[in-house]
């Protein structure tokens, strides 16, 4: 992009400049929340494999009717929290077959919001529908919630940051995704061309057919991450038309009704079967969420949700009752065109909705991001170190910032399933009593990576990239192994019995394959390394600089 | 190799700041002109605008950086924002 240049090849090159350093700045940080986001389309399973607690539970055959299980939660709730400010129910559904409930205290004075959130992490309890007994208490950990929460909050920090950051990171993609299709002169006939084996030629049509395949899953998922929270992102719109008045928007547009404040008149908190029936008849389906605010209060108010099904919007519909009588008060209706389009395109990003097929779909096309995310950063490399190649040959280095990008990229690529994999591990392996446990398992993924990353620093070398690689496999593809060795649902149990424990078995067999698949990628890196030590067996330049990474993958 | 002269720096470094500062200047100005000109009702005014903010701030960036010059590019973000920005006064001083 050369100034005064005459425009005429000018756009595709300038687009292309623009795709690269785009693409290139971010690219690790968009790793990492691709990464986690991708995991996050399994958070419920991700959660359920690390309570092997709840295992047990699960198994047996649950046929409980959900008014019922929603009576036994509130009897629950009722021991323990009586003036509790809110109650959260999770009655058993597809994806989740135990009964789950979760309260919050009024807060308390000069509490922050990090010991609130703390409290709130000990204010549940899991019940076995079959019993309606207290499950084995679950060990503490935070399991896919905080995969999802580190895909656009990130960690060590406030959340506004994070969200910032990643916010940033997005807008990167999304220019660098439009900029790609720019460039790319023959993006259709270039999806059906792969040359293995032809260096910088095979990076980058791996990196084409990985954009190209799932290119309107990738705009679509970018697009929709900063929707998700376009109206921090972008508030002039809501500044023009609200002022400052910010909660009424939200008010407006999420619909979620006003809140309502505890009258502190005592009344006791009427049935909530009949409730739950009501709700079932009008809906054909049984509510699967219940949130009750300021149970036994006056002015006590019951909402019921249920999932939004095949609809896209990320909105549940629901019905309201009041809490002390009973009667029903108001249930979702129609909502316009442009505020279900917006629930539509954030519905779409968390794919709520999906079905397993559709699901799994999903998950294979982050996969696929990552996969682009990690080729578009060797490719870099690749191409950079070609204007070094004659410098090499003479024995010479190459230059700071491709050694730079050659180590970040193995902290990332590589690093990253090693850091996934230890945070399982450490699931396993920390002593089940350990202060704050759920918070040592996030500190172990990023010791994991933050060893990882700087190990790549001391030496960015295809030795490194083997040795990562490595690790990486053995830790992910050996999580079955620790989960037989640990509990008693392994994968010879989890096959082949109910359905309650098919998301263990699922996560075992989807690690282990994964496993297989980085075990794949240091195979290939050592023959490669093989071939070319025989290739040029007494250069001395090798000799003395041990070949860099992927040199000519 | 590219020409990596001070002056191609400092023009690079002009564009990435006409970019993503003077387009997110842009872009504000324009949505919020956009959800105030939309006859719906406040609360889809205000969405439909905010959606689509991020075709209007990508749209923004490419042309900063596929336009001839960083002086152009200047040149037109200002140009635009200014002309947005007075209108979006103009509209808060009738109403």
């Amino acid at each position: 992009m050369k100034e005064g240049v005459v425009v005429k090849e000018g756009l595709r090159q300038s687009m292309s400049w623009v795709h690269t350093w785009a693409g290139l700045l971010v690219c690790w940080l968009l790793l990492l929340v691709f990464m986690a986001g991708t995991a996050a389309y399994y958070r419920h399973e991700i959660t359920f494999w690390m309570k092997p607690e709840l295992h047990k539970a699960a198994d047996a055959p649950s046929k409980i009717a959900s008014a019922d299980a929603a009576v036994l939660a509130v009897r629950g709730l009722q021991q323990r929290a009586p003036a509790a400010s809110g109650w959260f129910i999770d009655l058993p559904s597809e994806r989740n077959p135990l009964i789950t409930a979760s309260w919050t205290n009024p807060p308390k004075k000069g509490m922050s919001r990090e010991e609130r959130r703390n409290a709130f992490r000990q204010q549940n309890f899991v019940l076995d529908p079959m019993t309606g007994l207290d499950t084995a208490a679950p060990r503490d950990t935070r399991g896919g919630e905080f995969l999802y929460r580190l895909h656009f909050d990130l960690y060590y920090m406030s959340a506004i940051w994070g969200r910032w950051i990643v916010g940033i990171a997005a807008m990167f993609m999304l220019v660098a995704i439009v900029s790609g299709v720019i460039t790319h002169k023959r993006i259709f006939k270039d999806f059906f061309t792969f040359r293995p084996r032809k260096g910088q030629r095979s990076w980058l049509d791996a990196h084409n057919a990985s954009a190209v395949l799932a290119l309107p899953f990738h705009l679509m998922i970018t697009y929709t991450g900063l929707v998700t929270l376009m109206f921090m992102y972008m508030p002039s719109p809501t500044k023009a038309l609200y002022g400052e008045d910010q909660n009424t928007m939200f008010a407006d547009v999420f619909m979620n009704v006003d809140r309502t404040r505890p009258a502190r008149v005592a009344a006791p908190l009427a049935d909530i079967a009949p409730m739950l029936q009501q709700a079932e008849r009008a809906w054909g389906e049984a509510p699967t969420r219940v949130v009750v605010s300021h149970p036994n209060d006056a002015n006590a108010k019951v909402e019921l949700f249920r999932p939004s099904g095949r609809q896209l919007s990320n909105i549940e519909p629901s019905m309201t009752f009041n809490g002390a009588s009973g009667a029903l008060v108001s249930s979702t209706g129609p909502i316009s065109t442009t505020l279900s389009a917006r629930a539509a395109l954030y519905g779409l990003h968390v794919a709520h909705f999906a079905d397993p097929l559709l699901r799994a779909l999903f998950f294979i096309c982050g996969l696929a991001g990552c996969a682009m995310v990690a080729t578009g950063a060797l490719l870099w490399g690749v191409k950079e170190r070609q204007k070094y190649a004659k410098i090499v040959a003479q024995g010479g280095k190459v230059g700071f910032g491709v050694r730079l990008v050659d180590a970040l990229n193995i902290g990332a690529i590589a690093g990253l399933p090693v850091a996934f994999a230890v945070y399982f591990w450490s699931n396993r392996l920390l002593p089940l009593e350990l202060v704050e446990r759920s918070n040592a398992e996030a500190n172990c993924f990023f010791a994991a990576w933050a060893g990882c990353a700087i190990l790549a620093q001391i030496r960015p070398t295809r030795g490194m990239w083997r040795f990562q690689l490595t690790l990486g496999a053995l830790l992910l593809g050996a999580l079955p192994l620790l989960n037989a060795l640990t509990t008693h649902s392994h994968l010879g149990v989890t096959l082949f019995g109910g359905p309650g424990l098919r998301p263990v078995a699922g996560f075992d067999l989807v690690t282990l394959a994964l496993g297989l698949l980085l075990g794949w990628a240091a195979w290939w890196l050592g023959r490669k390394g093989k071939k070319q030590a025989l290739a040029k067996p007494a250069a001395p330049a090798a000799a003395a600089n041990p070949p860099a990474p992927l040199e000519a993958a | 190799m590219t020409p990596t002269t001070w002056r191609y720096r400092g023009a690079v470094a002009s564009r990435a700041v006409a970019a993503i500062g003077g387009g997110y200047a842009l872009t504000s100005s324009a949505i919020a002109l956009i959800a105030l000109a939309l006859p719906l009702p406040r609360a889809d005014a205000v969405t439909l605008a905010t959606l689509l903010s991020f075709v209007i701030y990508t749209c923004a960036i490419l042309w900063v950086f596929a336009t001839h010059s960083a002086a152009r590019a200047w040149a037109g973000i200002l140009g635009v924002s200014a002309l947005l920005y007075a209108v979006l006064w103009l509209v808060g001083r009738s109403s």
